[in-house]
């Protein structure tokens, strides 16, 4: 096996995304992604059933399509990733045996990894953003800020292979997963978090002061005493604050401002989303933080992070958003930084962990 | 001819089988086999279960005449878990990829046993049509219809077990609702009260249709398409009711 360089095919299913990927090293060679998206339009968010169903009948074309697009056989590779957690049970089962498949027909060796992590090593393959790494390697003192339908965490990357800590996450709804439920309550489609971001340009961030969840002194704490929940989220509080508004504005006979309600609701999410990581950056010694997860395309979270971060001398990461969300090339990038790190394979006997946590890199 | 079965709509599975795909007395040879008791590991157990089936997989897989995966009714994760293998196995390979009803892999086992009496074999245990049936959770079961010779004639189907009247009852369904099937006036036989479609039995059923049509491709096998009888739980939301 090329341990240098080595070539991985990276495989991702941990949610509504069929996602095959291959890297090369740090370089990215094809980036394949097969959504069931539309099929969840009707119920307003990812129902598991319909996404494993997907998986099945997409694992295949996915994997045929990104070989080709990459011009390179499965004799080429020189080792297998696939996400074993955290995300959908039923999603994340395809994927596994999937790769354990290939792993067992090639002999090649598998890496189980963290879809969290990966989110991370993902910000290699970007070129744009490459010039701020010393050698095709992550920067000192890293933070990663994700933000997506499934999850919304703030980490310190101490080492990509061997040491990521969890520093804060939301205790109730992922942020995206919000957006999606505050889109119905306005009446807009699923997925919300770009209907809420194209609408809430129109209204006023201010018109409604909606509550920033877990910020209050007694889940804060002080940096010498933290709080429980210093870096912490909770939008299920917010939710129902946008429910009981929009409907006193019903009970009134009142029209709903849609765009007023939208614009402020973003505002509150993203507001704490953005003082609670540069919190932590700054307490935690954290100096570049990356930016990943669906929700980085919410042009507010990417305006609000830039003023907050340049504000506070922390340079912030945002790889371009088809690296961003649930693929297969991130799953791929975190397998190559295995290999080269010389971290063991895992053994065909691992089983699925949709609750996988962000200390375990790989099983 | 050599093929791999896979089937995991009970238990996980797989066997490597070995027969003359022109001479339809000869049974199937076991080359391999693997079988988990339980139904909920599959993920874990299902891969090196199937590696264990060969000295060298690598070598050994693209030289099979056929994979053949048993498509459910089953438990729809555990389900998955046997044909996304199968599928990659098959992709990998460049071995064409078949598919069985799981439930013929009892029906066949069914028609291969004989009845006993006084410790003495007096024929084949099924004498007319049959049901075979498995757990379906949520308690009801996936069952089927088949004639005496194991040829299917109605089904698959999933429900209560109390639609299933006046006929013999196999499989590991059966033994779940005996009481049940037994006041409907079918008869549970206690030596398949817990039997399990099995990838062994699937392979003999395929091998048996295989030497009946004089090849694989005429043999009515299906593709890999899971049969899951059961939609998603998801419901559309109805429309958000308006305070007033
Ligand atoms: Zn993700």
């Amino acid at each position: 096996m090329n341990q240098s360089n080595p070539l991985i095919l990276g495989i991702e299913s941990s949610c509504d995304e069929t996602g095959v990927g291959l890297v090369r090293g740090t370089e990215l060679l094809t980036n394949t992604v097969s959504s069931s998206m539309e099929e969840h339009v009707r119920f307003g968010g990812v129902i598991p059933e319909i996404a494993s169903r997907a998986h099945l009948d997409a694992f295949v074309p996915t994997l045929a399509a990104a070989l080709a697009d990459a011009g390179v056989s499965l004799e080429d590779v020189d080792a297998i990733a696939v996400t074993s957690g955290p995300g959908l049970a039923g999603a994340l089962m395809v994927g596994v045996s999937a790769a354990k498949a290939l792993a067992l027909a090639t002999g090649k060796p598998l890496y189980a990894i963290n879809h969290l992590v990966a989110h991370v090593g993902v910000g290699l393959l970007d070129e744009s953003i490459a010039a701020v790494y010393d050698g095709g390697a992550l920067p000192e003192n890293l933070g990663a800020l994700l933000v997506s339908g499934g999850h919304t965490e703030i980490l310190r990357v101490r080492s990509i292979a061997s040491d990521v800590e969890l520093l804060g996450a939301t205790i109730d709804d992922a942020a995206g997963e919000a957006f999606d439920k505050v889109a119905r309550l306005l009446g807009l489609n699923y997925p919300g978090g770009p209907a809420i971001d194209r609408l809430a340009k129109e209204g006023n961030a201010k018109a409604v002061r909606f509550p920033r969840g877990l910020t209050m002194p007694k889940y804060m704490g002080t940096a010498e005493a933290p709080g429980p929940h210093r870096y912490d989220f909770s939008f299920s509080g917010l939710k129902t604050a946008v429910a009981r508004c929009v409907e006193g504005y019903e009970a009134r006979g009142e029209a709903v401002p849609v765009a007023d309600i939208a614009a402020s609701f973003q505002e509150a999410v993203l507001d704490v989303i953005t003082a609670k990581a540069v919190l932590a950056c700054r307490e935690q010694g954290i100096t570049t933080l990356l930016l990943g997860g669906g929700v980085a395309a919410n042009s507010r979270l990417r305006e609000l992070a830039g003023q907050r971060c340049a504000s506070a001398g922390i340079a912030l990461l945002v790889p371009k958003l088809s690296l961003c969300t649930d693929n297969g090339a991130m799953v791929a990038a975190l397998g190559a930084q295995l290999v080269m790190n010389g971290v063991a394979p895992s053994d065909l006997s691992f089983a699925p962990d949709s609750s996988m946590p962000v200390s375990r890199i790989s099983l | 001819m050599r093929i791999l079965t896979i089937d995991t709509s009970a238990i996980a599975s797989a066997a490597l089988l070995d027969f003359d795909p022109l001479d339809p007395v000869r049974t199937a040879e076991l080359v391999a086999n693997f079988a988990t008791t339980d139904t909920r590991s599959h993920a874990e157990v299902l891969a090196p279960g199937v590696q264990s089936l060969f000295t060298d997989p690598v070598t050994e897989g693209p030289a099979l005449d056929a994979i053949v995966v048993g498509t459910g009714p089953g438990p729809f994760t555990g389900l998955r878990s046997g044909i996304t293998m199968a599928r990659t196995l098959s992709f990998t390979w460049s071995v064409p990829l078949y598919g069985m009803m799981s439930l013929d892999a009892l029906a066949h086992q069914v028609f291969d046993a004989p009845a006993y009496r006084d410790g003495r074999a007096v024929g084949p245990l099924a004498m007319r049509d049959f049901v075979v049936a498995t757990d379906a959770r949520r308690k009801e079961v996936y069952w089927a219809r088949y004639s005496a010779g194991a040829q299917l004639l109605d089904g698959p189907h999933v429900g209560s077990a109390e639609e299933i009247s006046s006929v013999q009852v196999f499989g590991a369904g059966a033994g779940l609702y005996e009481e049940v099937l037994t006041a409907n006036g079918c008869e549970v036989y206690p030596l398949f009260a817990d039997a399990q479609p099995t990838a062994l039995e699937l392979g003999r059923a395929a091998a048996r249709k295989i030497a009946a049509a004089g090849s694989l491709a005429g043999a009515g096998l299906l593709d890999s398409t899971p049969l899951y009888l059961r939609e998603s739980d998801a419901k559309v939301p109805g429309p958000r009711k308006r305070a007033l």
